[in-house]
């Protein structure tokens, strides 16, 4: 007797749960003047460097923010069907990825020329669109200038347990990773890499590695220049006490990380991405970038970087082909070794 | 039918459990080997079971002491300590790991650890230790006064074996909850197996490093479920007839009452007063950014249609598998009712990283939207809905419905004016937990969010990774605002609504 009240039951629950969904669907619709970018740099640089962009082309923009190799791996499983136009790192390897998949299209040649040709690789399917050091943070009061290690290589030494912040997890370190394989290879890396795994305490981001060091509780960390120069920029809120040194010497510690910028050969609205790489990479956005506070270097032919950053042919940075950089080579040796 | 949707339902819920096993067989006993029996693998394993332990031992004293105070001793106040105690679940546990770490940077120890997770978790013992004190008869151990035991011995040896499956059952709660804690961990720096699978994710999105680590994850849930049954144990504990429950006489403190009074306090300072201190100061003297209103109201306004939405769908996916455990009794529907529990026993991290490759790989067109994220948050949070919905099942006997259809009123309409009308009260509860919940979900939302969806708990997480604790402090605000409603409701019926 039951029976049909069941049956009823059921279909309004399905019902129910159609009508939750639907209603649900409808907030991820895009159009046909919207473009879906995967973006792993940070928020406010990717936001101020477009800025405009809307209003002069009609173009809507959706961002996917993450993680650089998390965005790469996405888009490779993604494959055709990716709903990413355009991709842009926060560091070259993972945009590699993509490449050596065919995944990217070839960019315009005069976008191409609007930047210098060491931030860009020979295969023309990205670009870069900023730059960024590798810095030693440290606290002066405890880790006096003279104790300075030469090279980044020094840290996987015993003397260091202990001592040194690391932010493993993250895609910053891990491309700076990816230049010590470039340069010195793949033995020399694993040493180095379980030197690390003993001396280093792991945190989650380079501010929080900063913050450690400005607070003592390690002596030195490996992380990016802008991180310090924003914090001074707010009146050293969080690394008051902490210093940068600089590797130089073409050590790889002195490695110049590219951002990238590429064009997904899978999108149906390859001029729209075309045009927003072209504009991210333009004189003028560059110039935006260099005078806004996220303080990385702009790599547009002509523009000069913020005046608060040493100049870029000052800095001694290791000459290494941004289409070179290993992303996979490095999640492999980082498991191995157990930094992952 | 209802039976085939139910069905539908565990499939569901088993989703997960499924893609860890098809991945584990697609990686083969090599790969098995390589990313699975190697050092990190150790270090995990350490960390984490270290912390389970402690936590379910913490919780339980903590738990377990309190529940006594406050149900059996004649401490003042008792029925504002059971409400401070209970208030701690209104913080979300990586709010509270927020609170602590933002005062005392150098908080990020084991014992740092230890102590945020259980003073997040412990209520999860004491609330089920409150309602099997409640229910326990004082006449038992009034005669076991009066055959000369002391108070302690009458707690040891009448009350505690009594308290076995409740504070068992709190006790698992709290274990399964540690297990896929991340974001407390995360910030505290305290590397479990749930947070090295979102590192592996970041890096490698689903790569075999992060299927595999979640694989030995949920082999740890499953062992810890088997281990809870094994533990409860066939004793009985049930009296042959309900009877009339003697007057509680609450037992004397005397010189005792000033500790007391001073482990409760100093209890809810810790659990309550501390984070709540920490946000208050935060959202005053916060100098990472001003007050966004309208971010902070759109976010809002995402996380509670969410919510909604979840609710609905979870409670929808509830009714067949909660109708069928009371009206169709027999092993299919037991079977059906524990697949959705274990399915929801794995941790939010391992659903959303199956959610997100079945998605890509099965239904591109769902891949990315909201759907997923709600079937991911319906698999976490099924439990909750299906305890309450078969409680109002249970209530509501079929005998209405009979007569209403001997009257002549058609199937729809029965359902319509008398099935849904006495089931609405369990239906609303199980609603209520869901959206609460989801509220302050943050594992699975990380990874399974529709492009350019925020919800509070990621736009917390994004500020507070980024160390801007002022700019977080917000929207942890609004979300302790949003669950205290359930806390109160949570205090005044400990029996009811407490499950993963």
């Amino acid at each position: 007797m039951t029976t049909p009240a069941r049956a009823t039951a059921a279909a309004l629950s399905a019902l129910a749960l159609a009508g939750g969904l639907t209603a649900c669907g409808d907030a991820g619709a895009t159009d046909a003047e919207t473009l879906t970018v995967y973006s792993a740099q940070h928020e406010s640089l990717v936001r101020t460097m477009v800025e405009g962009f809307t209003e002069e082309t009609g173009i809507e923009l959706e961002f996917r923010d993450g993680n650089d190799a998390e965005l790469a791996n996405q888009i490779v499983q993604e494959g055709e069907a990716s709903p990413a136009d355009v991709f842009l790192t926060e560091n070259s390897p993972s945009i590699d990825v993509l490449d050596r998949e065919g995944l990217l299209a070839p960019l315009d040649q005069a976008t191409l020329d609007q930047v210098g040709e060491q931030f860009r690789p020979s295969s023309g399917t990205w670009t870069g669109f900023a730059a960024r050091s590798t810095v030693l943070v440290h606290n002066p009061a405890q880790l006096p200038e003279a104790e300075l290690p030469a090279s980044i290589m020094d840290l996987a030494d015993p003397a260091w347990e202990g001592r040194i912040g690391i932010a493993a997890g993250g895609a910053d370190f891990q491309a700076i990773v990816a230049a010590v394989l470039a340069l010195r290879g793949e033995d020399a890396t694993r040493a180095w890499l379980e030197g690390l795994e003993r001396n280093a305490n792991v945190y989650q981001s380079n501010t929080a590695v900063m913050v450690a060091a400005d607070e003592g509780e390690i002596d030195a960390g490996v992380m990016y220049h802008y991180y310090w120069y924003r914090d001074q920029a707010e009146n050293g809120l969080k690394g008051d006490d902490a210093a940068l040194h600089l590797f130089g010497n073409g050590d790889p510690g002195a490695f110049l990380s590219v951002s990238g910028a590429g064009v997904l050969a899978s999108s149906d609205q390859q001029e729209a991405a075309q045009q927003l790489v072209a504009y991210l990479t333009a004189p003028e956005a560059q110039q935006r970038l260099a005078e806004s506070t996220a303080l990385e270097y702009a790599v547009g032919t002509g523009v000069a970087s913020a005046e608060v950053l040493p100049p870029l042919d000052t800095i001694g940075a290791p000459a290494v082909d941004p289409g070179s950089l290993d992303q996979d080579g490095v999640t492999a040796l980082m498991q191995e070794v157990g930094l992952l | 039918m209802t039976a085939l949707l139910a069905a539908a339902v565990a499939a569901l819920a088993l989703v997960p459990l499924g893609y860890i096993v098809t991945a584990t067989v697609d990686v083969g006993w090599s790969g098995v080997a390589e990313l699975v029996f190697r050092p990190r693998v150790a270090d995990l394993l350490w960390n984490t079971t270290r912390l389970v332990a402690g936590t379910v031992a913490v919780c339980l004293v903590l738990g377990v002491g309190a529940a006594w105070l406050v149900e059996r001793s004649a401490v003042p106040g008792r029925r504002v300590w059971h409400v401070l105690l209970v208030a701690p679940l209104a913080v979300p546990a990586f709010v509270n790991s927020y609170a602590w770490i933002s005062l005392l940077p150098g908080f990020d120890t084991y014992a740092g650890a230890l102590l945020v997770v259980s003073l997040s978790y412990f209520p999860f013992v004491y609330l089920p230790a409150v309602a099997a004190f409640r229910g326990l008869d004082p006449a038992l151990e009034d005669t076991a006064r009066g055959l000369g035991l002391s108070t302690w011995a009458v707690f040891r040896r009448v009350q505690l074996p009594q308290l076995r499956v409740a504070v068992l059952g709190g006790g698992l709660l709290v274990a399964l909850h540690v297990l896929a804690e991340f974001g407390a961990l995360a910030m505290l720096r305290y590397p479990t197996f749930t947070t090295a699978v979102y590192d592996q994710y970041r890096a490698t999105f689903n790569g075999p490093g992060a299927t595999m680590l979640a694989g030995v994850l949920v082999l740890l849930c499953l062992v810890l479920l088997l281990a809870e049954i094994r533990l409860r144990g066939s004793r009985r504990y049930a009296r042959t007839g309900a009877g009339a429950a003697r007057r509680l006489r609450p037992v004397r403190l005397g010189a005792l009452t000033g500790p007391a009074l001073l482990a409760l306090t100093a209890l809810v300072a810790l659990a309550l007063a501390v984070p709540l201190g920490s946000l208050a100061r935060w959202m005053t003297t916060g100098t990472s950014a001003g007050l966004d209103v309208a971010t902070l109201a759109t976010t809002t306004g995402t996380t509670l249609a969410l919510a909604a939405a979840a609710a609905v769908a979870t409670t929808a996916l509830a009714l067949p598998t909660g109708w069928l455990a009371v009206r169709r009794r027999g092993p299919l529907a037991t079977l059906l009712e524990r697949s959705t529990y274990l399915g929801s026993a794995v941790p939010a991290i391992v659903i959303a990283l199956a959610l997100v490759t079945v998605s890509i790989r099965a239904v591109p067109a769902l891949y990315q939207t909201a759907p997923v994220l709600l079937a991911a948050y319906a698999i976490l949070f099924l439990p909750r809905a299906i305890v309450t919905v078969r409680a109002a099942v249970e209530q509501s006997p079929p005998l209405h419905d009979d007569v209403a259809a001997s009257l002549g009123a058609s199937a729809p309409s029965r359902l319509w004016r008398v099935t849904l009308p006495l089931l609405a009260p369990g239906i609303g509860a199980g609603a209520a937990l869901v959206f609460l919940a989801v509220v302050t979900e943050l594992t699975a939302t990380l990874l399974l969010a529709p492009t350019g969806t925020t919800t509070l708990a990621t736009a917390f997480w994004s500020a507070s990774s980024a160390l801007e604790y002022g700019a977080a402090a917000p929207y942890a605000v609004v979300m302790v605002l949003l669950s205290a409603p359930a806390t109160v409701l949570l205090s005044r019926d400990a029996r009811r609504g407490l499950t993963t």
